[in-house]
């Protein structure tokens, strides 16, 4: 999966599509597998970056990476309470209003109001938070300053971001990040969580699901999510049901600003246990080393000597993901710190860049080509600690990159820069005029085939090998075998 | 006549809804097979009720097993006056420790409305037997001494006897009535797991202890991978 930052405006389209689909329930209405954050911002649940509270992912040790603060000893000496786990007033407690009012009010000088009213006492309240309640709130003092991505960063400096000339945000979109090295897996004491072998999706078995909760404490993107009502933790399915029959992920296929991109990734699983417990530095390059050319012959060979199909395979050469993540190196991971090895990477955002008044005259413009990287208004500081675990050097290149693909453009469709400019632009990051065209097509104009290239799951192959099918003819395979409700 | 109900009757009746019970709401309802955790709701309050409860509770069910599997071990241990105190002590102790808990944890579910939206009925029976049962269980251990001594040579006998399908009620039917409250609201309990939230206690995960992290399933099954 790749989001590309530059190019989401912020719409919540994705959230709404994913809470119709699958959380509109009982229990889950606080739940959003998919949520849209501003950044700088606390984000959701609250500060769910700093695992000093939430004691998410892994830690390095001497040979095996370890969860932070779950694991066969503290998950099991802590099974009769969770220390870590958030509570309902981190996210906030869902409501709706009685609109029934604004009909059934008797006549009155005032106008009728719909209160709200709590989704789990049914008593009217006050919302102190909700969803998206720092939504655009950049600079101000109850969000933003309190972005956990500031402690590498000095006072002054952020004191100076905050000046109303400086100020910019922008939006961080968030599903499940279905890892390579799922804490969320690991940590669960019931065994009910796996990840499926044939597209990496990983799932909670609702029956095996004993609510022990260290899936939510685990994982460090807080895309875990207890039900308060039926007792069982539940997260992002990436849609299989979608995905097995060759639609795009809701959030994906709604999303206006076609910032979402779906393909395969061929990968080593052998290398994931040391990538994961590698030096912070080298976090971003051993993760990048684990996924595989999918046009390399003895990779081909070995994927089908594994069973992959040649379908599969064929959906890999043509993935957006790959290009993007290692064609062109343009994505980077969300936190890699955490050491999930997370499959969501982010095309990062080219950000605003700083202005200088002199003269009282407000002026923008520079002489030097990559100046508007260097003196953007977020120090670099700020989305290396989001997406390189703090190395400034693979933000700056990726923008870079970004910044020649544009320069490019420009002079091939309005022809207002010296062409020697856009040469040296792409000389100086390495990429090709082909290379620069095609970053444009698939970042610009890409088709839903372009953007979503979803392999067939097979299903049919692989119910033939473990049942009969002509047995659950008739059968719709979905939903729940059981009403989720309780009562014991 | 109510002694044979109590102590023949009751033990076989719960053993058995036991068995059946939890094999039923296993295997058709799985989906219920938990306790419902409320700590989602209330997370403060909580850690000072549940923990408190169930580690003492966890000494207490240990302390029970080992005096009715190894009742001569047990005395033999008690015949040095220090070993007996030592025993006593730390028995009450938890006993108190697990009370603490039991009424931190029913004070939380009362004072805190959100917690009622997710109490049935169930729960207020499982709040009264446990109440029951551990309060019994401290009166008998202040009144009764010793109680670790009298369990091996009169208890253990007992439901050994009932283990083995033939059951012996003669010294249980003369003990007094508050040692046979504390039996017979155990043998309810025990019969009431697969309706109450007891359930939990039957699928603690310990098979986590020995599995690999994490946990790859292939639907075709050509190869499954596990790191660990």
């Amino acid at each position: 999966m790749v989001f590309h930052l530059d190019k989401c405006i912020g719409c919540h389209t994705c959230s709404i599509a994913c809470k119709n689909t699958w959380t509109d329930r009982k229990g889950a209405e606080y739940m959003w597998w998919n949520n849209v954050e501003t950044k700088p911002g606390t984000g959701y649940p609250t500060k769910w970056e700093d695992q000093d509270i939430y004691g998410g992912g892994w830690e390095k040790t001497k040979k095996n990476p370890k969860l932070k603060s779950a694991g066969k000893k503290k998950g099991l000496g802590n099974i009769f309470f969770n220390p870590k786990l958030p509570a309902m007033d981190d996210y906030y407690e869902p409501w709706r209003y009685r609109y029934q009012d604004l009909f059934d009010a008797p006549e009155g000088d005032d106008q009728p109001t719909a209160m709200p009213v709590s989704d789990i006492t049914g008593e009217v309240m006050t919302p102190k938070s909700g969803p998206n309640w720092d939504d655009d709130f950049s600079g101000s003092p109850d969000y933003a300053r309190k972005d956990v991505n500031f402690k590498n960063i000095s006072k002054e400096e952020q004191e100076a971001m905050f000046m109303l000339e400086r100020m910019t945000f922008f939006y961080l979109p968030r599903i499940c990040n279905h890892c390579l090295n799922p804490a969320c897996v690991a940590a669960c004491p019931s065994g009910a969580m796996y990840k499926r072998g044939e597209d990496g999706i990983v799932l909670i078995n609702q029956k095996k699901c004993r609510g022990w909760r260290f899936c939510v404490s685990a994982c460090p993107y807080k895309k875990s999510y207890y039900n308060w009502k039926t007792g069982k933790s539940e997260k992002c399915i990436l849609c299989y049901p979608r995905l097995e029959t060759d639609q795009a992920p809701a959030c994906m296929h709604s999303c206006v600003g076609r910032i979402r991109y779906l393909g395969v990734m061929l990968y080593d699983a052998d290398k994931i246990k040391d990538a994961a417990n590698t030096e912070e530095k080298e976090l971003v390059k051993e993760q990048m080393d684990i996924y595989l050319d999918p046009f390399d012959e003895e990779v081909i060979e070995q994927a089908k000597k594994a069973g992959i199909a040649d379908s599969t395979i064929e959906a890999a050469q043509k993935s957006p993901v790959w290009k993007f993540v290692k064609e062109w190196g343009l994505a980077l991971p969300l936190h890699p710190e955490f050491r999930t090895i997370p499959n969501l990477f982010y095309v990062p955002p080219l950000l605003p860049t700083m202005a200088s008044t002199a003269n009282n005259i407000y002026e923008s413009t520079s002489d030097s080509l990559w100046d508007s990287i260097e003196n953007s208004r977020l120090p670099m500081e700020y989305l290396a600690s989001l997406f390189s675990a703090g190395d400034k050097e693979i933000i700056k290149q990726v923008l870079k990159k970004m910044m020649a693909v544009r320069i490019h453009r420009r002079n091939k469709t309005v022809g207002d820069m010296p062409a020697d400019e856009s040469l040296k632009a792409l000389k100086d990051t390495g990429l090709t005029e082909e290379i620069a065209d095609a970053i444009f097509r698939l970042t610009s104009i890409p088709l839903y085939d372009e953007r979503f290239v979803i392999p067939p799951a097979h299903r049919e192959e692989a119910i033939e090998m473990l049942q009969d099918t002509q047995e659950y003819k008739g059968e719709t395979g979905l939903g729940f075998t059981e009403k989720p409700k309780r009562g014991l | 006549m109510i002694n044979t109900l109590l102590f023949i009757v009751l033990p076989y009746v719960a053993i058995v809804l036991l068995i059946l019970g939890s094999v039923y709401r296993y295997k058709y309802s799985g989906f219920k097979v938990s306790s419902l955790s409320s700590q989602f709701l209330e997370g403060k309050n909580l850690f000072y009720g549940s923990v408190p409860f169930h580690w003492g509770l966890v000494f207490l069910f240990f302390g029970h097993l080992i005096a009715f599997l190894f009742p001569r071990a047990v005395i033999l241990w008690n015949g040095m006056p220090v070993r007996l105190f030592i025993l006593e002590l730390s028995a009450l102790a938890f006993a108190f420790l697990t009370l603490s808990g039991l009424l931190m944890l029913l004070i939380r579910r009362v004072s805190t409305p959100r917690l009622w939206f997710i109490t049935n009925k169930m729960d207020l029976i499982v709040y009264l037997l446990l109440l029951v049962q551990i309060i019994s269980g401290i009166w008998i251990a202040i009144a009764f001494r010793w109680g670790s001594n009298w369990f091996a040579s009169v208890l253990s006998p007992f439901l050994k006897s009932i283990f083995f399908f033939n059951p012996d009620i003669a010294a249980v039917s003369a003990l007094p009535l508050m040692i046979k409250v504390h039996i017979v609201s155990a043998f309810v309990m025990v019969g009431m797991i697969p309706f109450t939230r007891f359930m939990h206690f039957l699928v603690l995960p310990l098979a986590y202890i020995w599995r690999k992290y994490q946990v790859v399933i292939w639907n075709k099954k050509v190869k499954s991978i596990s790191e660990s």
